[in-house]
């Protein structure tokens, strides 16, 4: 295990990292003020989040992460930011009663979840399984994909057609009235 | 417990899958925008994700069943990006305008 020096620590670094790049994306896919930022943001914590991934042994879904995730649906958003304008206006100067309170109480919700379950899995006990039926290899993924699990396989395609059906439907629809 | 084997510990992936939940659900209360809420909605995705592949990793007897779930999400989180980009652009076409505020008519 240990042919290079402070091997260990050097793995330890990167998953701090890893954590570090998640942590960050998703602070400024939630907090930046244009939405543009946001979805890069989006981009950068997927992008953490396959390198958590790749450490949960699934180099799979680490690749699949940054495909789909930062190559399609990160993409996609940034199609609808174009075709529309999502920038939020200037704050507008309604007479809101407690302007101050809303930030707060939405605050106080997000630490509250996150407090939360944060101290439910710190207080769990998490089992290891006493036998491993499969080791989850890209192989093994492959043969459970094409036989136990073959029909939500096949549904997921579907409804993936469907989708993108009913997207065409959808959009087109306004267009006719022009 | 060795800190160099930190990534081996399923409670820092929790509460990291736990903070991307938190954060998701701040910017879906805060965002005024169709594409914010939807961008924070993935952010909760992406915590169910995380949660699904820690406990496949440390707790399940079978390895594969929790990538397997995983990628039914990000399926599932496609589809769901192609229906709502095109129902925010129908929206844009009517009203002008994605803020939600302004979406306050339901006959359509």
């Amino acid at each position: 295990m240990n042919t290079f020096p402070f091997s260990d620590w050097i793995v330890a670094t990167i998953f701090v990292a890893c954590i570090a790049i998640t942590v960050a994306g998703a602070l400024i896919a939630a907090f930046t003020k244009r939405i543009i930022r946001s979805v890069c943001g989006l981009a950068v914590c997927a992008l953490g989040l396959a390198g958590l991934f790749y450490f949960l042994n699934s180099p799979f879904l680490a690749l699949m992460e940054v495909l789909i995730y930062i190559g399609a649906v990160c993409v996609t958003i940034i199609f609808g930011v174009m075709l529309t304008e999502p920038d939020e206006a200037a704050p507008e100067n309604l007479s809101r009663p407690f302007p101050v309170i809303a930030p707060l109480v939405s605050l106080a919700i997000g630490a509250g979840v996150f407090l939360g379950i944060a101290k439910l899995s710190l207080s769990g006990h998490w089992a290891a399984p006493a036998t491993l039926v499969s080791d989850g290899s890209v192989k093994a993924i492959g043969i459970a994909l094409l036989t136990t699990y073959s029909v939500p396989f096949e549904l997921i395609s579907l409804v993936l057609l469907v989708a993108i059906l009913g997207a065409l439907v959808i959009a087109r629809s306004g267009r006719t009235k022009e | 417990m060795n800190p160099a084997l930190i990534y081996s510990q399923p409670a820092v992936y929790l509460v990291v899958a736990a903070f991307l939940l938190a954060t998701g659900i701040y910017g879906l209360i805060r965002r005024r925008t169709l594409i914010g809420m939807l961008i924070s909605g993935e952010l909760i995705f992406a915590a169910a994700s995380l949660n699904f592949m820690a406990f496949n990793r440390f707790t399940a007897p079978d390895q594969s069943v929790g990538q397997i779930a995983v990628l039914f999400i990000m399926g599932l989180a496609a589809a769901e990006v192609a229906i709502t980009l095109s129902i925010i652009i129908a929206v844009y076409r009517n009203y002008r305008s994605i803020a939600s505020k302004d979406l306050n008519e339901l006959k359509g």
